[in-house]
Order: structure tokens, then C-alpha cells, then sequence
């Protein structure tokens, strides 16, 4: 099950400082945008980290969020992701149920989904899956006849998907 | 050259051109109060936090450069919240330096401690918590260029005491870089080109200035504007003196409390030129029913104000005196005043609308009844050419942005936004330093001078001759007015007592001149009494009648076209 439509990516460029996560959460509480999902990490650029948010539009209009959001001084850049026009991951670890009589059912699912086992118990093992994020919830929807025990999504993240265009040959001087 | 981080930061407020600040020492904060001594900077030491703030305040919006405040850790901090949110909501620069517990100590709930940074993130346009003393010239220089750059506001500076303890070698730098600000001045050509192009199509146009024209200095890109186009302006509650009330196409205030003309004239106009004004829900009352028939033009620095609450036809980024003086020469360029339609019949409609509801009041003839009305005329026409008028906030703050004829820009101090109680005596203190040589006229109410009252002892002190005139009718006046209007007369603890305490007493207790008014006609000896003093702060309390009720009034949430006049006008304005 894909988010619902009314759900929209924004992926934040900003100083890697103290503190600015508080800002960008704080943001959204105060001006009553509801946050989706939220990953953050630092880019390969030191200075600056990359907070994927997911917002709910039907909260606010997609344009306020952006726009208050830009405010914030510590904010570099903000590109809106469109599913379409964006390469969208998310990493899923969940415990599941998976007693001798059912493990044979649960590891096949988990090798149809192309995941990973990561720790084996007497009668649970632990999957780790990566991927599209409605891949992932599918794959949730299925391992709940099993019995999930626990389970952690990191929220998604994303990049704009790159040019399909062939790039233009130029003549190179001196050739 | 070596400094400690305290004497790195006086030094940077003094490199930012600081003349003078307002503050209260504490525990945190000693390191940097030891430098003071010795700095060219004056300090004017208030009884309370918020009157510093509220002071910076005063001084910024009458000087047009950043307020500076500076208090202790903890309940200083807190207590600084108030100025903080309110320079917040009126896009007021100032830069509040906060001291705060040592480094080591913070998150260990120290004495004093409180997460300042934290709590007044909502409220400031940025903050900074000082962890490296090296970086204080840095952030100094980033906290003044944030708060008076853009969209101006208030920035916050907490510094550690520790950090203020440590060691630094000096430098000053010459820029900043702040890779994610970077505010947007000049406004797109085509979108000013298509705005001057709808005002020359525009037969029932108008001007709905707000407080962005006076922070951008555009008055007079505005006034160029009105005199080639003919184009009528509102003056919103934050505009007041941007455009002359004496020129024959200022209506005055719009909104809640603002003059039928005002409020009409954007209901029937058909094209709404908003140039630095947000919309607030004030000023548009219900709006689905504001200005229905209006396309707008919407200039503004802060793109987030743009399409907020109501969507522009025409939407443009940049600074108003910039955007304006390019709308003005677009004008030109598309014909100039020759160019515009005919506009008479509109401006008769005004006209008109002007002579039928004008702004009233019954003083009576005899008898002790005084009208605040009345007072407050008595004040305007006695006060001096370029008096500034500092309102708290109520009936009082309506009453003054009614009937004061603001003549220039910088002569009007008044909490906007927030709304809060109690700004008038410290925001006349700030204002009257900022320009010690205009006379600095306070008008507050009885409920507003409880609030600050203190800061009296602060203006006397520090020999800041502020006068104020309380218009005392012993009640929280405009609550009242509304329990009256709203609640069927059920008064529920608006009462405050006319001589609890003795207005005049108090005030000769802080050191000011104090009068008493009872009756009208001892005004006029009263006002010039308090404008021939000019060596200590004077106290005028005003026993005005409690019954006077601000109108016209839109009530809250009600379209602008249920405006309710004054009785003797007669219901409703259709």
C-alpha cells in the first residue's frame, strides 16, 4: 500500500549545526503541518545534512510549508519530490513470528522480497528489507498473518531522479 | 590581540555601531557588565527585563536601526520573551545578548538555567548559543546583519558564562556568510510591469499600506506613487504615518477599529494594492467576504506572506521601496498620470462615504464628563509638530490611531501583532532615547500602566522625559467592551478601580511630575503644563467615562461589511 497522495516529499539541504533539527521540527508543530516521516543524516558535504521529511499536505498547503520552512536561516535549499520524479528508498528491520511451522512460509516471503535475515531466535527471526517504500508496506501487509513482534521503518529518503537526456557530444579542441 | 570573550563582545556591539543599550545585570551575565565600564556604549538600567525589551523596541521602530538589549540567564531570559515574540509579530530589529550558566553546567538544571535558546526559538528570526568565545565577533556580526536585513525581526545571542570568562584573539569580519539567507530585494520586472499594467486598467483602486512601506523607507516612493496615480491609501495600524493623514487620498486606519471609509473603500475596491501588509485577520475581518471584487497586487519581502491567507493576481518578492520606486517607473513608462482612467466617481464615492460616517464622539458641553475622545484631541492639537505617539494596548491604542493626525513616518510606537498590554511606558523610554529631541507622548491605558509602571522610575533616573497621559476609566476597557457588546452586559472582572492606586501619587513616588483630570476643562492646563516640562517624565491621569466604546467596529470574525458604527450613526453602514 503506497502513502496516500496526500502525502508529499521534501528533501531539506541544511547546515550541519546544533540545533537546526529542533528548528525544523519545531516549524512544523507551531505553524500545524503534520510530519509523515523524518530521516536525517549528514551529506557527503560535511557542512551540510539532508532531512527528508514527508509531510502531510491535507494539513497545510504544500506552498506555506515550503515557504516557512525557507525562512529558517539555518535551511540551504529545499527541492519537492514528486514520487515521479524521484528515486524514493526506505530500510525496514522486523521481528517476526516464525515457529517451525511457519518459518518455511516466512523465510520464502522474505526471499521473494529480496531481504535479508539478519538474527535468527528459537521461534522469531529478524528480516531487514530496503526498498521502495510501497514494496516495503506490501511486505509489512504479509508479515502481519505471521505475527509481528517489533518492527522499525527509517522514514524515507530520496534524491530527484537524474536526466534521461543523452548528454550532447561536443567536439574536444586539440583532438 | 588577546580579549575575553565578554570584552570581544562589547567590542563587536560597539564595531556594529551601538550607542546604547538597555539591560539588568545578573549572576550569567557579570563577566560581560564588567567591560560596560569602559565602553563609549550608554546603558540604561531597567527595573524589569521586559522593559528592556520593549525599550530596544521603542528605539528601533522611531530610529530605524536595531534595538539592543541585554539581560541575565534564566527568569531574565524569560522574562524577555514577551518584547522578543511582540518584535516578532511587528518585524521589529532588535538583538536581545542573553547570558546563560556556564557550558558545563548546562542541561544539569544549574541555578538560573533555563533552555533560552530553546524556549525563544519561535519567537526570534534566529538565535545562537555561543560555544567558542573565538566566535563571538562572528556571530555578533551575523545576529545584526539577520535582524535588520529582509524581512527585519528579533535575534537572540545566549552566551555562556564561561565562554564570556575565556580567552580569544581578536578579528573583525568583514562579511557574513550565511549560505541559507539570502533575502530577495528586488522585485521581478515582469510582475511589476503587469502590476503597473493593472493599475492603469483599475477605476476603483486602493493603497492598503502596512508596515513593510515604514521598514523599507518607502514612504516616499509611496507618495510619488499616490501623486501620479490619484490611487486613495489605507494606513494600517503598523502604518500609521507612512502616508500623510492631512493629504486629501489618505482614508486612515481600516480593520476592526478602523473609519467606515477605510473599510469600504477595500470591501468596493477593485483592485487592492497591498504593499508591505499581510493580511491580518484584523484588517480583513471574515476573509471570504474581504474585498470580494478586488484583483490584488501583493508586495512583499517575506514570500511566505504572499498567497498566506489571501491568493495575489499579481505576487511580488522584494523590498517595497525598490519594488515601488520600479512600479512608479513602470507607471511612467505605460503614460503616467495622464494614463490612468477617469477615477472621479470613486473618489466622490468616498467622499461621500467620508462626510456620512465620519469618526464620532459627543463631548458635553458641561458637567465633569470627559470624553478620552476629547482628551486625546486636546493632546494632538497641543502636542508639537513631529510628536511621537506611543499607544499600549486596547481602547486607548484604538483611540489614538484614530483620532492623532500623523503627519510623518517614525512618529507612531505601538504593539501591532501581539497585542501586548504594558508597551507604551517602556516603548516611550526607548523612543525618546532614540530621539531625545521630539517630544515623546505615551498615551496608555489604566490596565497597560500597571503593567510597566516601573520603568517610570528607570526614565527619571536616567533623566528620559517621556510623558504620558493615562486615559484612566477604570476598567480593562476594550474587555469591557466587548462583555457589553458580546456577553448581555455580564461584566466579569474588568473592574479596576479609578484611584486604586493614586495615578499621581505613584507617579511623584518615581520621581515624575504627576496630574489629575476630572473634568474637561482642565485639560488644556494639564497638556501644557506636561509639554513645558522637559527635565523629568510627567504622569497625567485622565479620569475619563467608562462608557465610551471604540467605534466603528467589525466584530471578530464578522465581514467588513457588518461594520457597527457609532449609535448616533445609525445601525450598520449599507
Amino acid at each position: 500500500m503506497a502513502a496516500p497522495a496526500r502525502h508529499h516529499t521534501l528533501s531539506v539541504l541544511v547546515e550541519n549545526k546544533a540545533g537546526v533539527l529542533a528548528r525544523v521540527a519545531g516549524l512544523f508543530a507551531r505553524r500545524g503541518f503534520n510530519i509523515y516521516s523524518l530521516a536525517v543524516a549528514p551529506t557527503d558535504d560535511e557542512r551540510f545534512s539532508r532531512i527528508t521529511i514527508v509531510v502531510d499536505v491535507e494539513s497545510a498547503p504544500l506552498e506555506q510549508v515550503t515557504k516557512q520552512l525557507f525562512k529558517l536561516i539555518n535551511v540551504v535549499k529545499i527541492n519537492e519530490l514528486d514520487p515521479s520524479t524521484a528515486v524514493e528508498r526506505e530500510l525496514m528491520l522486523a521481528t517476526v513470528k516464525a515457529e517451525p511451522s511457519t518459518r518455511g512460509q516466512v523465510i520464502e516471503l522474505v526471499n521473494v522480497f529480496e531481504g535479508t535475515i539478519v538474527d535468527v531466535g528459537h521461534d522469531e527471526i529478524t528480516v531487514m528489507l530496503a526498498g521502495r517504500p510501497d514494496k516495503i508496506d506490501d511486505f509489512e501487509a504479509l508479515m502481519r498473518a505471521y505475527e509481528i513482534v517489533e518492527l522499525q521503518r527509517t522514514g524515507r529518503v530520496a534524491l530527484p531522479r537524474l536526466e534521461r537526456q543523452a548528454p550532447r557530444l561536443h567536439s574536444v579542441k586539440g583532438a | 590581540m588577546k580579549l575575553t570573550g565578554a570584552q570581544a563582545l562589547i567590542k563587536s556591539l560597539e564595531m556594529q555601531e551601538v550607542e546604547v543599550m538597555f539591560g539588568l545585570p545578573g549572576g550569567a551575565i557579570l563577566p560581560v557588565y564588567d567591560p560596560i565600564i569602559d565602553s563609549p556604549i550608554r546603558h540604561i538600567l531597567v527595573r524589569h527585563e521586559q522593559g528592556a525589551g520593549h525599550m530596544a523596541e521603542g528605539y528601533a521602530q522611531v530610529t530605524g536601526r536595531p534595538g539592543v538589549a541585554m539581560v541575565t540567564s534564566g527568569p531574565a531570559a524569560t522574562n524577555i520573551v514577551t518584547p522578543l515574540c511582540n518584535a516578532y509579530m511587528d518585524s521589529t530589529p532588535i538583538v536581545v545578548i542573553t547570558g546563560q550558566v556556564p557550558s558545563t553546567a548546562i542541561g544539569t538544571d544549574a541555578f538560573q538555567e533555563c533552555d533560552t535558546t530553546g524556549i525563544t526559538m519561535p519567537v526570534t528570526k534566529h538565535n545562537w548559543l555561543i560555544t567558542d568565545a573565538q566566535d563571538i565577533p562572528r556571530v555578533v556580526k551575523e545576529a545584526f546583519h539577520v535582524a535588520t536585513t529582509g524581512r527585519p525581526g528579533p535575534v537572540l545571542v545566549d552566551l555562556p558564562k564561561d565562554i564570556a570568562n575565556a580567552p580569544m584573539d581578536w578579528y573583525w569580519p568583514e562579511t557574513v556568510d550565511l549560505p541559507g539567507y539570502k533575502p530577495t530585494t528586488k522585485g521581478h520586472p515582469r510582475m511589476i510591469r503587469e502590476a503597473a499594467r493593472l493599475i492603469g486598467e483599475a477605476h476603483r483602486p486602493v493603497i492598503y499600506a502596512g508596515g513593510g512601506i515604514l521598514k523599507a523607507h518607502a514612504a516616499e516612493a509611496l507618495r510619488e506613487l499616490v501623486d501620479m496615480t490619484g490611487i486613495p491609501v489605507v494606513t494600517t495600524l503598523m502604518a500609521r504615518g507612512a502616508f500623510p493623514d492631512s493629504h486629501e487620498l489618505c482614508l486612515g486606519m481600516p480593520g476592526m477599529h478602523g473609519n467606515y471609509t477605510a473599510v469600504t473603500s477595500m470591501q468596493k475596491c477593485d483592485l487592492l494594492i497591498a504593499l508591505g501588509s499581510r493580511f491580518d485577520d484584523r484588517v480583513t475581518g471574515k476573509v471570504s467576504a474581504f474585498a470580494p471584487d478586488a484583483k490584488v497586487i501583493h508586495v512583499d519581502i517575506d514570500p511566505a506572506e504572499l498567497n498566506k491567507v489571501r491568493r495575489p493576481d499579481v505576487p511580488i518578492v522584494g523590498d517595497c521601496r525598490l519594488v515601488i520606486e520600479e512600479m512608479n517607473k513602470a507607471i511612467r513608462d505605460q503614460g503616467g498620470t495622464e494614463a490612468q482612467p477617469d477615477r472621479s466617481a470613486w473618489i466622490s464615492q468616498l467622499r461621500t462615504w467620508q462626510k456620512q460616517h465620519p469618526l464620532h464622539y459627543d463631548q458635553p458641553e458641561t458637567g465633569n464628563t470627559l470624553k478620552p475622545q476629547f482628551a486625546l484631541e486636546r493632546l494632538r492639537d497641543n502636542a508639537p509638530e513631529d510628536t511621537i505617539l506611543v499607544a499600549g494596548v486596547g481602547q486607548h491604542q484604538m483611540w489614538s490611531s484614530q483620532y492623532w493626525r500623523f503627519e510623518h513616518p517614525y512618529t507612531w510606537v505601538n504593539s501591532g501583532g501581539l497585542g501586548t498590554m504594558g508597551f507604551a511606558v517602556p516603548a516611550a523610554v526607548g523612543a525618546k532615547v532614540g530621539q531625545p529631541g521630539k517630544t515623546v507622548w505615551a498615551v496608555d491605558g489604566d490596565g497597560c500602566f500597571q503593567m510597566t509602571a516601573q520603568e517610570l522610575v528607570t526614565a527619571a533616573t536616567e533623566r528620559i522625559p517621556i510623558k504620558v497621559a493615562i486615559l484612566n476609566n477604570a476598567y480593562l476597557g476594550m474587555v469591557r467592551q466587548w462583555q457589553e457588546l458580546f456577553y448581555e452586559e455580564r461584566y466579569s472582572e474588568v473592574y479596576l478601580s479609578p484611584h486604586l492606586p493614586d495615578y499621581k501619587m505613584w507617579a511623584e513616588a518615581m520621581g515624575c511630575e504627576g496630574m489629575r483630570v476630572e473634568s474637561p476643562e482642565e485639560v488644556d492646563a494639564a497638556i501644557d503644563k506636561a509639554n513645558s516640562i522637559d527635565d523629568r517624565p510627567v504622569v497625567i491621569d485622565f479620569r475619563v467615562d467608562y462608557r465610551e466604546k471604540v467605534y466603528p467596529m467589525v466584530p471578530a470574525g464578522g465581514s467588513n461589511d457588518d461594520i457597527i458604527l457609532d449609535p448616533s450613526q445609525g445601525e450598520g453602514g449599507r
